[in-house]
């Protein structure tokens, strides 16, 4: 038997659809080659859209508008919780309207660097182009941007940039965006475009002749498995950070959806790219079921420190100003504490790690606002962050105004996902994948503020444009029915899934795996990745797996309201998914981003990139579970942004 | 601490519900209450006996998707939604009784998870702005004044959540249709759809079964976000311009 360890390398990805010429003509170039479809044709079109965040309402209402028909899914009871609604800081957007020297290509080039030279950089370019037309598209729906007294709109900076580019609502953007797209998705379900499935999880991809076709999903309040067709279908679930157990995501957000499609033929893409962000609310106990997080634009105000000495355990205020460490701004004295994120969390595992953290455990670092609140006025701060400070002391029950906030690393975002081409097209035919689903723009590190920039442009602008194309191209498929042998197969084996899970009747809980499978890969794929940690964590994951089919107990049955098996089955494609990143950590021996490789660094402890041997994003092909998988190749050319090892001094 | 709870056990819809009894030990200060139910419901999966469902997501306190009435109060004693309440709120040896929302227009599901898209069909009645995407003028193109843009935002930070109906006597939707009303109306970008927003979503309020307003004022008491009991006056005013110059048509 082959190790899982034994991967092949298959084909390069051969072709990214992305078109030659100038990087600012490359978008209009695609827009002007893609294949139109008929507004009076469209009609005859169903498109899937799966999930409800600021990618998928945006999409389907954008795709409505247009004149397809669209069928889309939710598990949540209503379109407007999907977890974009958690995102708090704000969205990016090159419109220079401080004068600050901004532009498009800035952000651009910042992303480009901010993602540490593993990010496409036509997608990347687009991403900045469409960002201007983002506010203006939000501002047109309503969604309440902070503004100046002159009545024009405010901006704040963020962390990894030097420009003032951050369009943000309090401390509810996310909140705000979403339910301007869910409120446009709303006036399409209204009008009768928009057939609206609540409460409805997928759980397996249909694919016929090679084309994605359909979904196969399960009503969570009946149990009733069936079937949707389309002539295409677009996956905006979001990312995979759940893994981790302990994350910031929401606690029902998960994998499956991009899991199953992986399984039934896209690639997946440096799965091992996850986003641990700097400024959470560290854990309490072992009953923490989530994190929280701490917006970053506290850093904007907030200074970070920790004592100078080891074990010095007096309360804050009794540490006096030169026995306390403020190492961000020690050691990047010109981005200060608004370093990207990788950093800022690295850096404070290693002050934690040096035996200088705070708090229960020592597992955490300050983020002061004395400071801020002196120089600015508490009313001024409490008018920037209150709803922040409001939830940290609801959380903690400290008072933040009193005494400095305590911060610790977090699961936050995942930059892998799908494999996508430049129309946002997975290696699977007539399946999409658009938001934080996808891999696409972020590299080895996201910027903060580009998730939300990110979920938008595929949805309202990117995406709508290249189904097009599509659909134009294919615009007679053959009529998918229930009696096709791929839609049996794919029934019969979510059947057999769910009744796998009800049978076992062992004696542990879905939680109990999750949470073990969590720690093991917060410990070996978390912030500093190893080679033997990575193999450890291999070993292990296939034992939890064996595991997990003989002792999972799942009560109740199939056809009712069932939380404990949604749960399970979501662990299912957890420690298949798990298994997949730990292999990409391994064979990426390098430095990047978000993946720190304990055996690549600079002397100053610094991520040291290899670019001679890993300039490429990893896409992963599915062989069978606990089969090596096959590596294939996209090799980034960086003909605008030269890489360069990022410098944040 | 150890507590005492009784919870509302409802197989289904059809199904007579009750309240049933529950000592759970071990309980932590700094545990949040949705996390006290769930280590309630790792000890009901194996003791081979259906956990306790109810909603939840986010648990930041924005996506509005948790919904219990705990002693009487949706969301509980502290004003927050139910994943920000922790278990310090509580003190040794008490007993908590855990409900769903209760009101005619969200029936159960099971136990405490009920059913809120009335709330969806209230916002697909006229809680938008029609701006079909690829259709806006240059975000700076109208400014918004200030004091207009914090108060659409104050209405706006609504989670949909439906304590506000939960805690209401009769049962109304009047500060959730309100909040979104207020939102939008009083934004210049709102203004074309001012009348027909207001008619729509009020009718379309009345027809899902949602009681009626007698300013009790307990939907701003219960609201987690502090949206003030002033916007139900601020949509009557709306409702009334509104239909005074549609009768003028």
């Amino acid at each position: 038997m082959t190790s899982y360890t034994d991967y092949t390398t298959g084909a390069p990805v051969a072709d990214t659809k992305a078109p030659a010429g100038p990087i600012h003509e490359r978008w209009d170039t695609r827009r002007f080659e893609a294949k139109l479809v008929n507004p009076a044709n469209r009609r005859k079109h169903t498109v899937i859209v799966v999930g409800t965040g600021l990618a998928g309402g945006s999409a389907g209402a954008t795709l409505a508008e247009q004149g397809y028909r669209v069928v889309q899914f939710c598990y949540q009871d209503s379109p407007r919780r999907a977890h974009s609604i958690a995102a708090q800081g704000g969205i990016n957007a090159a419109k220079n309207y401080r004068n600050d020297g901004d532009s498009i290509h800035r952000l651009f080039y910042d992303t480009v660097k901010g993602g540490d030279f593993r990010a496409r950089e036509s997608n990347v370019h687009r991403l900045a182009q469409i960002s201007v037309e983002i506010i203006d598209q939000c501002v047109a729906q309503g969604v309440p941007f902070a503004r100046e007294y002159g009545g024009l709109l405010d901006t704040r900076s963020f962390g990894g940039v030097q420009v003032s580019r951050t369009f943000y609502a309090r401390g509810q953007t996310g909140q705000q965006l979403l339910l301007g797209a869910y409120q446009a998705l709303s006036r399409q379900i209204a009008a009768g475009n928009v057939e609206m499935h609540p409460r409805t999880e997928m759980l397996d991809l249909i694919v016929v002749d090679g084309r994605a076709r359909g979904i196969v999903a399960r009503d969570l309040i009946t149990g009733k498995i069936s079937t949707y067709f389309a002539d295409a279908v677009v996956l905006a679930t979001g990312g995979y950070g759940n893994v981790f157990y302990l994350s910031t995501n929401a606690m029902n957000s998960n994998a499956t959806a991009i899991w199953r499609a992986h399984r039934r033929g896209a690639y997946f893409a440096n799965p091992c790219f996850t986003q641990i962000h700097p400024t959470c609310i560290p854990r309490t106990g072992d009953h923490q079921s989530k994190l929280t997080l701490m917006s970053e634009s506290l850093r904007n105000d907030g200074r970070i420190w920790v004592p100078k000495a080891k074990g010095d355990t007096r309360p804050p205020a009794q540490i006096p100003e030169d026995e306390r460490d403020y190492y961000l701004e020690r050691i990047y004295p010109s981005f200060g504490n608004l370093v990207p994120r990788d950093i800022a969390s690295r850096a404070a595992k290693n002050v934690c790690d040096e035996g200088r953290g705070v708090g229960p455990g020592g597992q955490g670092v300050y983020l002061d606002f004395a400071d801020a609140i002196e120089r600015m006025g508490r009313k001024a701060v409490e008018a920037k962050y209150g709803n922040l400070f409001d939830m940290y002391q609801r959380i903690t029950d400290e008072d933040p105004y009193e005494v400095p906030m305590r911060i610790y690393p977090a699961v936050h975002y995942t930059m892998g996902g799908l494999w996508v081409d430049y129309d946002l097209q997975t290696t699977v035919p007539g399946l999409f994948a658009i938001g934080e689903a996808n891999f696409s723009d972020h590299g080895a590190n996201r910027l903060g503020a580009s998730a939300l920039m990110q979920g938008l442009a595929d949805g309202y602008f990117v995406l709508p444009a290249t189904l097009n194309d599509y659909l134009g191209r294919n615009p007679r498929l053959d009529e998918v029915t229930g009696d096709h042998p791929a839609v049996r197969e794919a029934v019969a084996e979510t059947e057999q899934r769910v009744e796998r899970l009800l049978s076992v009747d062992g004696d542990r809980t879905p939680d109990s795996f999750h949470r073990e499978l969590g720690e093991l890969m917060w410990e070996f794929c978390g912030m500093a990745r190893s080679d033997s940690g990575l193999r450890k964590a291999l070993e292990r994951i296939p034992q939890i797996r064996e595991e997990f089919w003989r002792r999972i107990k799942v009560p109740g049955t199939g056809e009712e309201f069932n939380q404990s098996l949604e749960k399970a089955n979501r662990v299912v494609d957890y420690l298949e998914l798990a298994e997949l990143m730990c292999l990409d950590a391994l064979h990426r021996t390098e430095s990047c981003g978000g993946h720190f490789r304990e055996e690549s660094q600079t002397p100053d402890g610094e991520a040291a990139r290899k670019d001679d041997e890993f300039s490429y994003a990893a896409a992963w092909e599915f062989t069978g579970t606990g089969e090596a998988p096959v590596l294939h190749k996209e090799d980034l050319v960086f003909e605008y942004v030269h890489p360069t090892q990022r410098s944040y001094a | 601490m150890k507590l005492t709870l009784r919870v509302w056990r409802q197989k289904n819809a059809d199904a007579d519900g009750a309240m049933s009894t529950y000592e759970v030990d071990d309980v932590s200060p700094d545990m949040s209450f949705l996390e006290m139910l769930d280590t309630l419901n790792e000890e009901l999966i194996l003791k081979g006996e259906d956990p306790v469902a109810f909603d939840h997501d986010c648990r930041e306190g924005i996506c509005g998707a948790c919904s219990l009435v705990i002693n009487g109060d949706a969301h509980g004693p502290e004003r927050t939604t139910t994943c920000q309440l922790h278990m310090r709120s509580f003190k040794d040896g008490d007993t908590i009784d855990i409900e769903p929302w209760r009101a005619a227009a969200f029936p159960v599901i099971k136990d405490l998870v009920v059913d809120r898209s009335a709330f969806d069909r209230i916002i697909q009645a006229g809680g938008y702005i029609t701006a079909p995407t690829g259709s806006a003028p240059e975000a700076h193109a109208t400014p918004v004044p200030k004091p207009d843009a914090d108060l659409a935002f104050e209405h706006a930070e609504c989670i949909g959540c439906g304590a506000c109906v939960a805690a209401c006597p009769n049962g109304a939707a009047m500060l959730f249709t309100s909040a979104k009303i207020n939102h939008l109306n009083v934004l210049p970008q709102g203004a074309p759809e001012r009348e027909t927003r207001v008619l729509d979503m009020v009718a379309q309020m009345d027809e899902e079964g949602f009681g009626g307003c007698t300013l009790a004022g307990e939907c701003a008491t219960a609201c987690p976000k502090g949206i003030p009991l002033t916007s139900i006056t601020g949509m009557n005013k709306e409702w009334l311009r509104a239909t005074r110059k549609a009768g003028k048509r």
